[in-house]
């Protein structure tokens, strides 16, 4: 080797190419899921500021429904489980149960999105619009951008099912489906907090 | 017009404070001789100490800015690469005694700086009412506060008596040495009073009241202004304060109350509107409860409170047949109801050419009080 | 909207031929310009055949140094605007007395100082900063990229977006009337009806997305991809504060996001979270907005701080004083700045313990920023300066900034903030921070890296008539307003009715024009520096005894930045392996694994602007057409696997040897 230094010089450089930075995508992606989180924060924050500015109309109490939103909490919490188990079998390498029950996910998903769609447009129905007052504004925009979110993971869900169909569990496809993993289950932890401090709280004050 | 507002500093000033204000002040002397520094030649009480309180807190800063500056300098020229003869100690990056000083130092008058906000934030506090007029003379229990109230509207400030019941649009007047108490909102935008002789700012907001507490201790005409951008005639809302000697300010409630007329609702919704420099007008009375009904948004008959909705939100709200409550409760949208050009309107919705002025298109609401412009020599 | 049935209506939303000033003189002129200008550079792109080069290897580059350098351009474009709407108002303050309205309306003069604010903060101090952590962060710690080299193009192209969107607010309809941060009600559908406030929205929630993306980016680089011994503590001083500079980029740009996106709900749909009527609550505005909005302060001082501490210690030739304390200082500022936001309000009325609370942990952090004057202070003693430009504007900066910092602390003692606030004294205090602070460091930092961007230096002597042009023009500029505002005068004022105040403006319009001359100066010393190029040329890659691993290799970097990644044993790295005799290594190269330059951000950034638009002028098919787009570009960008590639190890061979002959010449 031509690296002349002086006797007692450590190695300068690393010239048989050994160091290779470590993937970067997960951590990557945890800060963005915390940069989102704080998205969350404010709308939480908005809740706890506006939750009670009825404008001289309806409360929790008159609104919701706590049976629906139970079953509904429970499509998501079901679809967390399920994801679990397409992990599972990602890890095992088994593609068709991987994406069977990555399907399962998305059903309870979409059951979810549907059921919240169906509560919006009663709500509507009734009058409780976001317009109507500080508290269905608040309560609108941070139950529906919850809503968004798992929409948005269910397009990705539905993007990855054919990239995993095309391409197999190869290293990207499963980085992939650990980052939709973590904003999964990430999307549970937020609705947990939602049913708690929205509902729970709401129509038991 | 600037003879009466030359004034000179309190009496209270201590000699350390004339030394600290001289150290401020010594190098923009020349140019400043000729203008007039309102900030730090105060007429009223508590702007005076919160002057004190500026130039206290420079002072102490400058204990340390000015080595700082200093050293910087000095150190730039003395180890310039030219001067060989300077020690040079390239490997020289650590010093626990310098660590300690160069932490401790700033710690140390940021404590001080520190405890003396606490206590002048809470002295100072524009909600609590005075307990002195002046350095060593307390307020003494039979006087009652001059109450002001005061609604800042697009353009032009509103100012109710409720004492005296007389009103005036852009001229605040209050005897020397007598507290006022301020009571203040506005009417579509957040703004902010301040008249700087007097007392610091205070944001003025719809449908909230804000307090302020000062008092005025020489006589003299001030300027008072609009210190919150609010839109197109931020500018132009500004008016004057008079601080009445004597009885002069009972003479002036005459004048208001002779030369006045009725503030109504319908009075005040016309005055509302978007306006531009509006001259002083007198109101020698004014409808029952209506600065209330301003700070509750509900001055347009049929609308409802905001007191009145609060009450009921803390009950649980009224529940899903309440339709009705929400048009009784729209308040932001009386621009586009009354086709006045809202205050921060662009195009299209401005209906001028974009970028200019529209021909005349927002003078034909100026001057739009309904009372009697004042005259000249309310400028005393 | 849907109800008008009208076919212009529904292809063109609110737009109309009325909306387009043609009227306005100098919108016209403004408009020529760009258009002559515009046409140059096409014309000059075309003659000198740099559509391909441009495009291969700029615009599509996932490269952090072209990225970097691109980022650096915006800002100097942005410059030229903002400061243009600094030269109107100054103009227009400085006439504009008594009978005399001056010659910009207050519905003219409002959208000014509006662009002006957003511009300079974020499409000037922004891209500055980002541009040059980009640049100098994976050099800095001895790697080949950021993390994620596509985000960082599709973060750069987002900042682009929004750029363009608030420029083109000035061509085609207006820009927001409501001071920079647009406060509600002000800025609520009622108040601020039209395009105004829309455009203000769009703009910065796109080029938001852009840098929280970039945030996310570089903070993952900084802490997976240093390089083998570089521990945290070896952290070079400007990359420690870029990692703090992410870190509340991160934390704060998201609640700017969630801010406007409400500001949106309420303008769009007719919400009420910020409306005066039906529960909405003005203040919580005042509060989110500045909870992001203090950190923003942070987020540009701190790089800056960065600069100022590498350029202090490579142009004293001495290690850096205190590091340690250097690295804590700026970690107690990154967490402090998130508990002052109340500051910016303490006029709304909050009770004394809230003010004062938040007015004593304002000046607390006045001690870690006092530690870090004191540490550059104490780098200079015993140290031997070389006063090149970047050390110039480093001891213009101390000795401007700690009078800032001075009037700062003032201001966050309540009692005082009541008479000062919303006063020209605020204007000139934040402009004091801002300008020699932020600015005065990003000049020094694109003094000091130019010559590793380029391989060659910029001309000192015009960059020393910038320089003086910019620091006298600062304090005759600044300075009157400090007076103005212990007068008791108000900002964003159009017009004044005391003719004594007008000599101060005068004044302040006279040191404006002197940064104009300033500014002036930094394009000839470009344009000089470029002609000059062979005579300014460094082969070395180490023009000024550098430090930091950045000088280790040629200037400019090759595409893959180091042959080999360095091993770190001490905090200045490259000084060490200087100091140790260090040889480069001349044969045993390896491939070396790279990214692949992809369109998909210029695209999208495209799509974007046209979603904006769409959004702006209630074009509703066009704004759901791009946004039906974007998800697809977005996903079929996922499709795509084969995203990198090897350089085969002859030609790193190839490069290295380039440079071996080119330093034996030199020597030579």
């Amino acid at each position: 080797m031509t690296q002349a230094s002086t006797a007692d010089a450590p190695d300068f450089l690393d010239l048989e190419g050994e160091h290779h930075p470590e993937g970067s995508t997960m951590l990557g992606f945890w800060i963005y899921l915390m940069s989102d989180c704080l998205i969350f924060a404010v709308l939480f924050a908005t809740y706890a500021v506006l939750g009670r500015s009825y404008a001289a109309g309806p409360s929790p109490k008159d609104l919701f429904d706590l049976p629906i939103v139970a079953v509904n909490t429970s499509m998501l919490l079901f679809s967390s489980i399920t994801y679990g188990f397409a992990m599972l079998e990602m890890e095992k390498g088994d593609l068709s149960k991987t994406q069977l029950w990555l399907a399962v996910t998305g059903l309870f998903g979409a059951a979810f999105v549907g059921l919240e769609l169906w509560e919006f447009s009663h709500l509507i129905h009734e009058g409780a619009t976001p317009q109507r007052s500080g508290f269905l504004s608040a309560f609108f925009t941070l139950v529906g951008t919850h809503g968004l979110h798992v929409t948005f993971g269910l397009i990705w869900l539905v993007t990855l099912m054919i990239q995993t169909r095309l391409r197999g569990l190869v290293p990207e496809n499963k980085r992939r489906l650990m980052c939709l993993s973590m904003f999964w289950h990430f999307l549970d932890v937020i609705w947990i907090g939602v049913f708690t401090f929205v509902y729970l709280m709401g129509v038991l004050q | 017009m600037t003879a009466d507002r030359s004034l000179r500093a309190p009496a209270g000033a201590g000699s350390a404070r004339r030394i600290l204000r001289g150290l401020v002040l010594l190098p923009l002397f020349g140019l400043l001789a000729g203008c007039n520094l309102v900030v730090m030649q105060p007429s009223g009480d508590i702007a005076v100490q919160q002057r004190n309180l500026v130039l206290a807190s420079t002072g102490l800063m400058l204990l340390i800015i000015i080595p700082v500056i200093v050293l910087t300098l000095l150190f730039a020229w003395r180890y310039r690469a030219s001067n060989t003869a300077a020690r040079h100690d390239p490997d020289w990056d650590h010093s626990t005694a310098l660590e300690v000083v160069i932490w401790t130092a700033p710690l140390l008058i940021i404590i001080a700086l520190g405890a003396l906000t606490w206590i002048s934030t809470h002295t100072l506090d524009p909600f609590r009412p005075l307990s002195r007029i002046e350095p060593g003379k307390p307020v003494a229990a039979e006087v009652k506060p001059l109450e002001v109230q005061v609604v800042a509207l697009d353009w032009k400030w509103l100012f109710f008596y409720p004492e005296y019941n007389v009103a005036t649009v852009n001229e605040l007047v209050a005897p020397v040495n007598r507290p006022i108490a301020f009571k203040l909102t506005a009417s579509s935008v957040m703004n902010a009073f301040y008249v700087p002789a007097l007392a610091g700012m205070i944001y003025a907001m719809p449908g909230m009241q804000t307090q302020l507490h000062a008092v005025i201790n020489k006589p003299g005409e001030y300027d008072g202004l609009a210190s919150q951008y609010s839109g197109s005639g931020f500018s132009r809302m500004t008016f004057k304060f008079h601080g009445l000697e004597g009885d002069g300010f009972d003479q002036w409630v005459a004048k208001v109350k002779q030369q006045g007329s009725d503030l109504t609702r319908e009075a005040y919704l016309q005055l509302e509107r978007p306006s531009e420099r509006v001259p002083v007008t007198y109101y020698s009375s004014f409808s029952d409860g209506l600065f209330d009904k301003i700070v509750g948004m509900c001055a347009v008959p049929g609308k409802m409170c905001m007191h009145e909705m609060m009450a009921i939100d803390a009950k649980g709200g009224a529940g899903k047949e309440s339709h009705g409550n929400a048009e009784r409760l729209q308040y932001d949208n009386r621009h586009t109801e009354r086709g006045d050009e809202a205050p921060g309107a662009t195009t299209p919705a401005s209906h001028r050419a974009p970028k200019s002025e529209a021909p005349d298109a927002d003078k034909t609401h100026e001057g739009s009080g309904q009372g009697h412009a004042a005259p000249d020599q309310t400028n005393n | 909207m849907f109800a008008n049935t009208d076919l212009q209506h529904l292809l063109f939303g609110r737009l109309t031929l009325e909306d387009i000033p043609f009227h306005e003189p100098i919108l016209q002129v403004t408009f020529a310009g760009v258009a002559i200008g515009g046409i140059a550079v096409l014309a000059a792109i075309t003659y000198f055949r740099f559509w391909g080069p441009l495009w291969r290897d700029w615009l599509t580059s996932v490269d952090h140094k072209k990225i970097g350098i691109m980022y650096v351009v915006l800002a100097l474009v942005m410059l030229l605007r903002g400061f243009a709407d600094a030269l109107l108002m100054r103009s227009q303050q400085a006439i504009a007395f008594g009978a005399n309205e001056g010659y910009l309306p207050p519905h003219h003069y409002d959208q000014i100082f509006t662009a002006h604010g957003v511009i300079m903060i974020f499409f000037v101090a922004m891209p500055f900063v980002t541009g040059l952590m980009n640049y100098v962060v994976p050099l800095q710690i001895g790697a080949r990229d950021v993390a994620f080299p596509f985000l960082n193009n599709f973060s750069f192209w987002m900042t682009v977006s929004g750029a363009v969107t608030v420029m083109i607010s000035l061509f085609i309809g207006e820009f927001a009337r409501t001071g920079w941060l647009a406060y509600p009600p002000l800025s609520g559908a009622d108040m601020s009806p039209g395009v105004g406030v829309d455009y203000y929205i769009w703009g910065l929630q796109i080029a938001g997305i852009g840098t929280t993306l970039s945030g996310i980016n570089l903070i993952a680089t900084i802490v997976k991809m240093r390089a083998p011994g570089m521990s945290m503590m070896k952290l070079p001083i400007f990359t420690w504060t870029s990692l703090c500079t992410n870190v509340l980029i991160v934390a704060a740009f998201p609640i700017l996001g969630a801010v406007l996106a409400l500001l949106t709900l309420d303008r769009y749909v007719g919400t009420h979270f910020f409306t005066n009527d039906l529960g909405g609550n003005p203040m919580m505005y005042f509060n989110l907005i500045w909870i992001w909005g203090h950190p923003e302060v942070y987020i540009l001082i701190l790089p800056a701080f960065g600069v100022f501490s590498e350029v202090t210690s490579a142009f004293c030739g001495k290690r850096l004083f205190g590091y340690t304390s250097m690295v804590y200082a700026t970690i107690v500022i990154t967490i402090l700045s998130y508990l002052v936001w109340l500051h910016h309000f303490f006029t709304m009325g909050s009770g004394a313990s809230v003010n004062s609370f938040f007015g004593i942990t304002t000046m607390i952090i006045s001690i870690p920023t006092g530690a870090k004057i004191f540490n550059w202070l104490f780098t200079m003693y015993r140290g031997r300066i070389r006063f090149d430009v970047p050390m110039l504007w480093t001891v213009s900066f101390m000795v401007t900034f700690v009078i800032g910092g001075m009037t700062g602390v003032l201001l966050a003692v309540p009692p005082a903030d009541f008479v000062l606030h919303n006063s020209l004294f605020l204007i000139a205090h934040f402009h004091n921070v801002i300008i020699g602070g932020v600015l005065f460091g990003m000049f020094a930092g694109v003094n000091y890296w130019f010559p590793k961007a380029f391989g060659f230096k910029l001309d000192p002597f015009w960059g020393k008539v910038s320089f003086w042009f910019w620091t006298i023009g600062f304090y005759v500029a600044f300075m009157p307003l400090y007076v103005l505002g212990l007068m008791g005068v108000t900002r964003r004022a159009q017009h004044f009715d005391d003719p004594s105040l007008q000599i101060w403006f005068v004044i302040a319009a006279i040191g404006a024009g002197l940064i104009a001359l300033g500014i002036g100066a930094m394009i000839v010393q470009f344009a000089v520096s470029i002609k000059n190029r062979e005579a300014l040329r460094d082969v070395t890659g180490d023009p000024w005894e550098g430090r930091t691993l950045e000088w280790s290799t040629s200037s400019p970097p090759p595409d893959y930045n180091f042959a080999f990644t360095p091993v770190v044993h001490n905090l200045d790295a490259w000084w060490e392996m200087k100091s140790r005799g260090f040889q480069r290594p001349l044969q045993g190269y390896k491939p070396i694994h790279m990214p692949k330059n992809t369109a998909t951000g210029v695209i999208l950034g495209v799509i974007s602007i046209a979603f904006s638009f769409a959004m702006i002028w209630y074009i509703w098919w066009l704004a759901a057409l791009t946004f039906v787009a974007t998800l697809v570009v977005a996903i079929g960008h996922t499709f795509n696997y084969n995203r990198d590639f090897y350089i085969p190890a002859d030609t790193v061979s190839r490069t290295e040897q380039q440079r071996t002959r080119a330093l034996a010449a030199v020597r030579a």
